[in-house]
């Protein structure tokens, strides 16, 4: 406990820069991953290509994935930018497949509603379809958020510092509480991004469905029949 | 007016829903296709606003083919009514009355105000503007589907089973709030409904139709109960046992006319209506 007050500076300056290099990949994963899921929700065709594809790539051990970039890419194997695309191309994987399910998942016949009404096919899209599957796609970027979150600390094997430090750094000076402050901060900063993602789901989409007060009110109709 | 000249409908699976079908739908009059299930009545209607193309022959509205117009101009320029109101359920009720008027570019406030009227209109209370379609019974949902169809003022305003999801009483309702829009507002309708009654009470011009779209009988209500043109039609509109077949009966009061299951359904009153 005495290393993590002692060490709440270094704890705050690698929280914030782990932040600042997940928001960049989550942001990336969840725009490509648009098109992506675009394409194989709208053809049957490129569907089963376009999902065994992302999802293959989820696969890739992520060592490996900072090996292949560097030679496929002309980056440098010890650097940020190997550590960003890697993490874009994990969250692409995610995202993909939960974009192409959320666009699926909106009602036919509301699509069809728009269309009848004069909406076209790109305003359609985006303000009709794209907002209705926001559930669904918000389900998606809150695993995709804390699955790059978690996954960032590998960061560290390719000098890319960030709360993964604290991994590496107490195990090889055994300093215990300094692994367990890493891996709490990692779960807090998880935490907190998903929170926030939910928030701002909540603004966005006020005519979702929340499911939990829909159990609370089917609680409260039990209880009032037990009642 | 709208016309339909030899349209027909082949469906790529092989399936004719439509065949060969010819009709003009007066303006600013109320014609109700109707038909069971097969008949192609739906077909026809999303033919008028192309949402569906014709395999051959041609739909022209006020003697010009819509197949020249832009479908997404086009559909805009004509209401729609579908069943279960067809309702966005991520916008508010106001905004989704607002919809047409904001997709052809009126600004929203000036829209909204529109919308907020047309409330009224359509007898919902403006309180319910900031509601979500989820938030409303399925009868006050179908009256915004109808206001959403009025927005843009059009000329046409089609009606797909709009009423076909609620319930008898709520219906009969918004049956009787449609032939009151059509008495102020004075559109052209087209209507679709498998209910004979329904087709009745609203029409002006009635179209029975069979299977593939064939025309069984045209004519207004009067001339089809009068005259049913073939065995189909009676049966359908149910003049030999059902309803409409009504005997006299005289009892002491006077004549009373009683159906097939022998309920009085009326008094015989002697002279001219």
């Amino acid at each position: 406990m005495t290393w993590v007050l002692d060490n709440l500076d270094l704890i705050a300056a690698l929280t914030l820069e782990h932040l600042r290099q997940c928001l960049l990949p989550i942001l990336l994963g969840f725009v490509l991953a648009i098109p992506l899921g675009w394409v194989a929700f709208r053809f049957r065709l490129t569907r089963g290509l376009v999902l065994t594809v992302t999802g293959l790539l989820y696969t890739i051990p992520s060592l490996a994935l900072f090996a292949i970039l560097p030679t496929v890419l002309g980056i440098r194997f010890l650097s940020e930018a190997n550590l960003v695309i890697a993490l874009t191309i994990y969250a692409v994987a995610i995202m993909a497949r939960s974009i192409s399910d959320a666009l699926g998942s909106v009602d036919p016949a509301v699509r069809q509603a728009a269309t009848a009404v004069g909406y076209g096919p790109w305003r359609r899209f985006w303000t009709v379809e794209f907002p209705l599957a926001g559930p669904v796609i918000l389900a998606g970027l809150r695993v995709a958020a804390v699955s790059t979150i978690a996954l960032a600390t590998v960061g560290i094997l390719i000098g890319v510092e960030n709360l993964g430090y604290l991994f590496t750094n107490g195990l090889q000076r055994r300093i215990i509480p300094e692994v367990f402050a890493g891996v709490i901060a990692v779960m807090l900063v998880a935490l907190v991004i998903d929170a926030l993602l939910v928030l701002a789901g909540r603004l966005l989409m006020p005519w979702a469905p929340r499911r939990t007060a829909g159990r609370r009110r089917r609680l409260a109709l039990r209880l009032g029949e037990a009642a | 007016m709208i016309e339909f000249r030899s349209v027909t409908k082949r469906f790529p699976d092989g399936t004719v829903a439509v065949d060969d079908f010819s009709l003009v739908i007066p303006a600013r009059k109320t014609t109700v296709l109707v038909g069971s299930s097969g008949s192609g009545k739906t077909t026809l209607l999303r033919m008028i606003n192309r949402m569906v193309d014709p395999t051959s022959g041609e739909i022209l509205i006020d003697d010009e083919s819509v197949h020249d117009r832009d479908p997404v101009k086009l559909r805009r320029s004509i209401g729609y009514v579908m069943q279960n109101g067809g309702l966005l359920p991520h916008l508010t009720v106001i905004d989704n009355v607002a919809t047409v008027p904001v997709l052809t570019g009126v600004p929203r406030q000036r829209a909204r105000e529109q919308a907020l009227e047309l409330l009224d209109t359509v007898g919902l209370d403006r309180s319910l503007a900031k509601r979500y379609p989820s938030q409303l019974s399925g009868g006050q949902q179908q009256r915004v589907g109808v206001a959403r169809g009025l927005a843009a003022d059009p000329n046409i305003l089609l009606m797909d089973e709009p009423f076909g999801a609620v319930d008898p009483i709520v219906r009969a309702e918004l049956q009787q709030e449609t032939i009151r829009l059509q008495q102020e507002l004075d559109k052209t309708v087209v209507f679709v409904t498998h209910d004979i009654d329904e087709a009745f009470l609203l029409g002006d011009q009635v179209v029975i139709l069979e299977k593939g779209a064939q025309i069984a009988q045209i004519g207004s209500p009067s001339e089809i109960t009068e005259a049913p043109a073939s065995e189909f039609v009676a049966s359908f509109i149910g003049t030999e046992r059902g309803t409409r077949a009504l005997h006299a009966k005289r009892t002491g009061a006077g004549t009373v006319l009683v159906d097939a299951a022998g309920r009085t359904q009326g008094v015989l009153v002697e002279g001219d209506a």
